[in-house]
């Protein structure tokens, strides 16, 4: 009995002592589909090599469901090491409650101010003077996907706004093709309804709505052109659109059942997983829009605070891991989304990206992304309501136009 | 000596009371710290301008007003209501009507009890999408069935906001009914024998028995169903997210994903448990009195 006790002891003992050096940390993030999980493994395999911490795996379906059980796990006490957001708002409380780690000392010593462009995707980051999170990539939303082998034989130009779109989506659709693939679910609903609405107004409309929050523009005639257009999009979509995934419908682009669809820069890694070629099987139409707009938005992960020392050094490292020109360059590539820093190798770029870069470029052509203005609650509501004027046709435009400006309203 | 055992009976009393005391300790303290401490704060955070964290900013009824005012939360409440009756009403016929063909003495009813029970064992995300695929329009029933040379065939619910809560619905049912057979194919068997023979010797149609003089008799068995039913009803939550993610649109809300998605990914607490109160008030006003009735007061006779 007492030599059993023992034995746990020292077993126990053991364990610690191997923890000392090493620490598993668990990572939340929602990079579920195959180009996706490419590029979520070159971040776990460049980890473990670099010594004895561990990357352990939790992903999770739809950044949704991925936020709610990081929010969960946080407030009852069981955080993971590392989880993903978006830059946002979305965590800003969970540093104003003091639960995410300080990145500052690792921050200042790598000078992550200096490096990292644009400066405003370390905004959501920064708070009282501490840095909380690390964005790891620039997605830009607004792209029109297009199969270029539909278009060539239905015999019309790939549109570049959204009154060429309507004109000749009738058309695609004669011939047989689905002229727009769509994702059924709410957040697909709001990007198309985000895309249609910078498409159709311009980067000083954007920031009254957004960022002033400004309630006569939320109830103006150009509201109600988005929400006309944007409408009148449910008509050239397929019966089975309903709950689809997003990378479900850019598989209908690939494989020539649909002519095109609105999708963030992360599709690119679902048409090259394909083994496509940007510009020559497939083209990336920034917008539709009057003019391109590419919002500023990626994706970041946040350290919760922990009271274990290797846990926190292996978080560190973890950190400053994100941020290196190497792996900023390899991830980047992988998931198709652009580096948060200019000195990487970007010589495997295809066309695609280097529009995207381009754009980066022109300070004119760059917004920032609603949902760093507005809280999750009121980015809810939004998503809520285009959502049902999406699936309900007998909604009229005067009905969602006053529950838009009441949303706004009450914005904080 | 008499004094004695006058003595003894109260002390045996009072060790008597003791020990049961002692034992139902854990369960009180489980009772009212998880569900009397735990509902009043969640009741209290409706009053207040709680985001994601608890605060103590009080606003009155506040969230009440604006939940009243989001169409969501009232599209979700109409959908409980649809969902909630015909679930409750169709799992109890079709489940009385499983147990009624067992209790024929059929062939192999082990087997068609297994059978009919099984869908119960399974998980309501299992059930949600294994019926997601099977609804699907390209991939699902439907496209089997057109392919088969019906090419009219139509069966998809789910992409239909009109037609998606009973798509829902035809899922929990295929789960639940199995659960409701046992219960009365149990009940069933406790009928005395001596019912059927006297109702064979006044030669009344067996249909008619199990109408007028079976049914009636299983009162607490279906008491036992609807309680365990309506329990499932008012949280179900995971078919929701697992089959339909509560579209397409707003067509299958309900008030428990409500309540999740406001207390986590929006970081409205406040308004989640407005909503979570508002879900527990029928269950005080209706269920509650009709648990005492038919529970807690008969056992005084």
């Amino acid at each position: 009995m007492m030599g059993k006790k023992l034995f746990t002891a020292t077993l126990g003992a053991g364990f610690m002592s191997v923890s000392v050096q090493a620490a598993d940390l668990e990572v939340i993030h929602w990079w579920t589909s195959g180009g996706e999980q490419k590029a979520v493994t070159v971040l776990a395999e460049e980890f473990d090599k670099l010594g004895n911490d561990k990357w352990v795996d939790t992903a999770v379906a739809l950044g949704e469901n991925a936020r709610a059980l990081t929010m969960q796990r946080i407030l009852g006490g069981d955080a993971p090491g590392a989880a993903q957001f978006n830059t946002s708002r979305q965590f800003e409380e969970l540093i104003e409650e003091g639960l995410l780690l300080d990145l500052t000392p690792v921050a200042e010593k790598e000078g992550w101010t200096d490096f990292i462009r644009p400066s405003s995707i370390l905004n959501p980051c920064m708070k009282d003077g501490g840095i909380y999170c690390v964005p790891v990539n620039i997605h830009s939303a607004q792209w029109l996907w297009t199969n270029k082998k539909v278009f060539a034989d239905v015999g019309v130009k790939e549109p570049n706004t959204w009154e060429e779109f309507l004109s000749v989506a009738p058309k695609i659709r004669e011939a047989g093709y689905i002229p727009l693939a769509f994702g059924g679910q709410g957040w697909q609903e709001r990007h198309v309804f985000d895309v249609v609405l910078i498409g159709v107004t311009d980067e000083a409309f954007w920031n009254r709505l957004w960022k002033d929050k400004s309630v006569d523009a939320a109830g103006s005639a150009q509201m109600r052109k988005v929400f006309e257009t944007f409408g009148a999009l449910r008509q050239f979509t397929d019966a089975g659109a309903p709950g689809r995934n997003w990378n479900d419908a850019t598989n209908m682009v690939i494989t020539g059942k649909a002519a095109a669809q609105v999708m963030g820069d992360w599709a690119r890694g679902e048409f090259a997983a394909a083994d496509k070629v940007a510009e020559v099987d497939y083209g990336c139409i920034p917008g539709p829009s009057k003019r391109p707009y590419l919002t500023l938005g990626g994706d970041a992960f946040i350290f919760p605070k922990s009271s274990d020392k290797n846990l926190e050094a292996a978080q560190m490292k973890l950190a400053s891991m994100m941020l290196s020109p190497y792996i900023q360059a390899k991830f980047n590539n992988t998931k198709g989304s652009l580096p948060v820093r200019a000195d990487v190798d970007l010589s495997v770029a295809d066309a695609c990206m280097k529009k995207g870069l381009a754009l980066l470029g022109d300070p004119k052509a760059s917004i920032t992304p609603a949902n760093a203005y507005i809280t999750e609650d009121t980015n809810g509501q939004i998503q809520d309501l285009v959502s049902t004027f999406w699936n309900e046709p007998s909604m009229s435009v005067d009905n969602a136009l006053a529950v838009f400006k009441g949303i706004i309203e009450d914005a904080e | 000596m008499a004094t004695s055992t006058k003595v003894s009976i109260p002390r045996r009393a009072k060790r008597v009371q003791i020990s049961s005391l002692l034992a139902s300790t854990p369960m009180a303290i489980v009772a009212i710290g998880v569900f009397v401490v735990c509902v009043g704060y969640s009741v209290m955070l409706s009053f207040t301008k709680s985001r994601l964290f608890p605060n103590f900013n009080w606003v009155g009824l506040d969230q009440y007003e604006r939940l009243w005012g989001t169409s969501r939360w009232v599209v979700s409440v109409e959908n409980l209501l649809v969902y909630g009756v015909l679930f409750i009403v169709l799992c109890l016929i079709s489940g009385f009507f499983m147990a009624v063909f067992l209790d024929q003495k059929v062939r192999f009813e082990s087997g068609f009890r297994t059978l009919f029970l099984y869908p119960y064992a399974m998980s309501l995300v299992v059930t949600g999408l294994v019926w997601q695929w099977m609804m699907e329009p390209s991939l699902g029933i439907q496209n089997v069935v057109q392919r088969m040379g019906w090419s009219s065939f139509e069966f998809a619910p789910l992409v239909d906001p009109q037609y998606a809560i009973y798509g829902v619905l035809i899922a929990a049912v295929w789960q639940s009914s199995g659960l409701v057979m046992a219960l009365m194919l149990a009940g069933l068997r406790g009928i005395d024998g001596e019912i059927w023979k006297a109702a064979r010797v006044d030669g009344i149609p067996t249909w008619q028995t199990y109408l007028f003089i079976v049914l009636p008799m299983m009162r607490p068995v279906m008491i036992t169903s609807v309680v365990l039913l309506a329990v499932g009803v008012v949280r179900v939550y995971d078919l929701i997210v697992a089959q339909t993610g509560g579209g397409p649109g707003m067509s299958t809300e309900m008030p428990a994903k409500f309540v999740i998605d406001h207390i986590t990914a929006r970081g409205n607490v406040g308004l989640g448990m407005a909503a979570a109160t508002m879900m527990l008030l029928p269950v005080l006003l209706v269920i509650g009195p009709w648990i005492y009735r038919e529970y807690v007061r008969p056992a005084k006779h």
